[in-house]
């Protein structure tokens, strides 16, 4: 018989299915995990208020400066008055709350770097569906300590708030919010598979926070910037990460362009669900080329 | 047998088909081969900026074409020095990695195809590795293996406390890993990995940084198991306790190529070059000159232990009588140690007896 000669495969690895009790023992066994240091997790989590007084000294401060003589206090600073502005800022907290993924990127990077994800190539489960529900019990607990201090943040910043939108608007905020989730777990997690061509991916991760800082809304609104920066605002997903729910609650964005932003973002979440298969695919080809 | 070896770049449609039908061994390997680059960098810090544009790649040959096969129930002991391609022979075979070229089927699958039927029938140990949640008790570990094998609650309930039963480890089921001794974990990666009776199992060195009392335990352990279980497994070591203790076949891998398959007993008679010979002389008859014999491993008056050829024990020991004064004489093998240690640096210096 001829020696077989074989060639890098070229088969897709399956995807294994995971039933609905395995996914409940994921998420309920990450969710124990995640509950295990009270201390840091109740500290961490509670530590991220803080900003939120900084920031509003800090666009009181330039609200001041650039004040009408009259008042004391500018009336609007590129569309956006003081109170707008702070309401504004409190909204990106609650879509960064659903959008951000804190270790995502670089924990998976780990895996590959330390070799831990050979665990995910020879036991039937699927590393993507196993991260995603991770970070969906990493989510629930954040958000069952976090709840409290929000509610307590935006009951004692109501007077900033323009009267409540309709139930349709907060039924398409809730959406936004919840698409922006999905966004920013794949956009990491393709980040983070990136893993399998560099090992370290710290600089890559910097400067995606770097961009994600200024370009998905999270410093100031995004109409804030001009006409030569909007195209890229736009052709970038980042804005859906905090931009887009703000600007949807305040109202900002409505009707036939509110649409448009729906549909543009769950192409750029489908799109991104193909990237990190994609990318994963191969890099799992790659790894196994490579000794393990 | 061989009417049903395949090309790998076959489709795995075509596989399966093919694997369902054919009677085969529980591993059968041809002409394996596994090679990779491995990036070279030079010491000093001129060298590490000259890599930031310019990398020297080397290719290493982990695996040089190996053909093996394994039936079922066998304990085979794979054994070899570092680097010897031992684990990476493991990670071909558990699908972690694919081959440069050969084949290889366990239970009737490719296992760089990874197909979720041989996922669920297979385990791989490896003792420096981890695979339990570090910060959870290993009982939510189990559960969790319970789910993505799919594992019946009642089966799976029968398994884990015999297996907890045998390793002595029903008092820690709810304590976290990380506060469980070294040997305590090892314990339970085992329980993880058997809970869904594999067919196939790969144990990659389970009692490295063990104490003897522990690596007893797991011996006795995974003997029993696998007598009871007539399981197929492939086990690495550098204990050769573990492996007199467990295998019946053992398997040498040097330099990526099989040196030796045979019993452990067998090794001794291939590569051992020299006995030991005990001798002990009546008082004053000790000769002086006893390196005139061979390699004097001990003196204490009036016993002493020599090495010597194997070719010239006869000899050697017909002179020492005729000079008289041996009042007791006893001969050896070499160790087992020494005798595969030696051999492992003849192939290290490329002097390789079966080359």
């Amino acid at each position: 018989m001829p020696a077989p000669i074989l060639s890098a495969p070229s088969l897709p690895a399956p995807i294994v299915p995971t039933s609905w009790s395995a996914s409940w023992t994921i998420f309920r066994i990450a969710l124990e995990e995640r509950l295990t240091y009270r201390g840091d997790f109740a500290l961490g989590t509670l530590m991220r208020f803080l900003p939120i007084v900084t920031q509003i000294f800090l666009w009181h401060a330039v609200f001041t400066a650039v004040s009408t003589p009259v008042t004391g206090i500018a009336k609007t600073v590129a569309g956006y008055t003081y109170e707008e502005m702070v309401a504004y800022y409190l909204l990106t907290m609650l879509g960064r709350a659903f959008s951000s993924m804190p270790g995502l990127s670089s924990g998976i990077a780990r895996l590959i770097r330390t070799g831990e994800i050979k665990k995910f190539l020879i036991q039937p489960v699927d590393l993507l569906w196993f991260t995603f529900l991770s970070r969906v019990a990493h989510k629930t607990a954040y958000y069952s300590v976090a709840a409290g201090p929000f509610a307590l943040v935006f009951f004692l910043c109501r007077g900033y708030f323009p009267p409540l939108p309709s139930a349709a608007t907060l039924l398409l905020f809730t959406l936004t919010l919840l698409l922006g989730f999905l966004l920013g777990y794949f956009m990491e997690v393709s980040l983070g598979l990136i893993g399998f061509w560099w090992l370290e991916i710290s600089s890559l991760i910097f400067v995606y926070t770097l961009l994600n800082f200024f370009l998905s809304g999270h410093m100031f609104p995004l109409d804030m910037l001009g006409p030569e920066w909007q195209w890229l605002v736009q052709f970038i997903p980042l804005q859906y990460l905090a931009y887009f729910p703000a600007a949807v609650f305040l109202g900002k964005i409505t009707g036939a362009a509110l649409a448009w932003g729906i549909a543009c973002e769950l192409i750029w979440i489908v799109a991104l669900v193909g990237l990190s298969r994609w990318l994963f695919h191969r890099g799992v080809i790659r790894y196994s080329g490579f000794g393990g | 047998m061989r009417s049903c070896s395949i090309v790998v770049a076959e489709p795995a449609s075509a596989h399966r088909n093919l694997f369902r039908y054919c009677p085969m061994s529980t591993i059968e390997i041809t002409g394996l081969r596994k090679s990779f680059r491995a990036y070279q960098k030079q010491e000093g810090l001129r060298a590490a900026i000259r890599g930031l544009w310019r990398r020297n790649y080397r290719e290493v040959e982990a695996v040089r074409g190996i053909d093996l096969t394994v039936e079922q129930g066998e304990f085979v002991a794979f054994l070899g020095p570092n680097g010897a391609g031992k684990t990476t022979t493991l990670k071909l075979l558990s699908g972690v990695v694919h081959p440069t070229s050969g084949t290889a089927r366990v239970l009737g699958h490719v296992p760089w195809l990874r197909e979720n039927d041989y996922r669920r029938r297979f385990a791989l140990v490896m003792g420096q590795k981890n695979q339990l949640w570090w910060d959870l008790p290993a009982q939510e570990s189990f559960r969790l293996h319970q789910q993505i094998y799919r594992i019946p609650p009642d089966e799976f309930l029968r398994t884990r406390d015999e297996l907890t039963r045998l390793l002595q480890v029903e008092n820690l089921l709810s304590q976290p890993v990380r506060e469980l001794s070294l040997g305590e974990r090892m314990k339970m990666e085992l329980i993880a990995a058997l809970l869904h009776s594999p067919d196939v199992l790969f144990l990659d060195e389970p009692t490295i940084g063990l104490d003897v009392v522990a690596q007893h335990n797991i011996q006795q352990f995974l003997k029993q198991y696998q007598q009871q279980r007539n399981v197929t497994v492939l086990l690495t070591s550098h204990y050769m306790k573990d492996v007199a203790a467990l295998c019946q076949r053992v398997v040498i891998i040097a330099q990526g190529q099989i040196k030796y398959d045979g019993s452990l007993s067998g090794i001794i008679d291939k590569f051992s070059q020299t006995k030991v010979v005990s001798l002990t002389f009546a008082e004053g008859r000790m000769p002086e000159r006893l390196v005139e014999f061979g390699v004097v491993l001990a003196c204490e008056p009036p016993k002493a232990r020599l090495r010597i050829p194997r070719n010239k024990v006869t000899q050697t020991l017909s002179t020492l009588l005729s000079q008289g004064g041996v009042e007791d004489v006893g001969v050896e093998d070499a160790p087992l140690d020494e005798v595969i240690a030696d051999m492992f640096a003849q192939v290290h210096d490329n002097k390789s007896p079966t080359d």
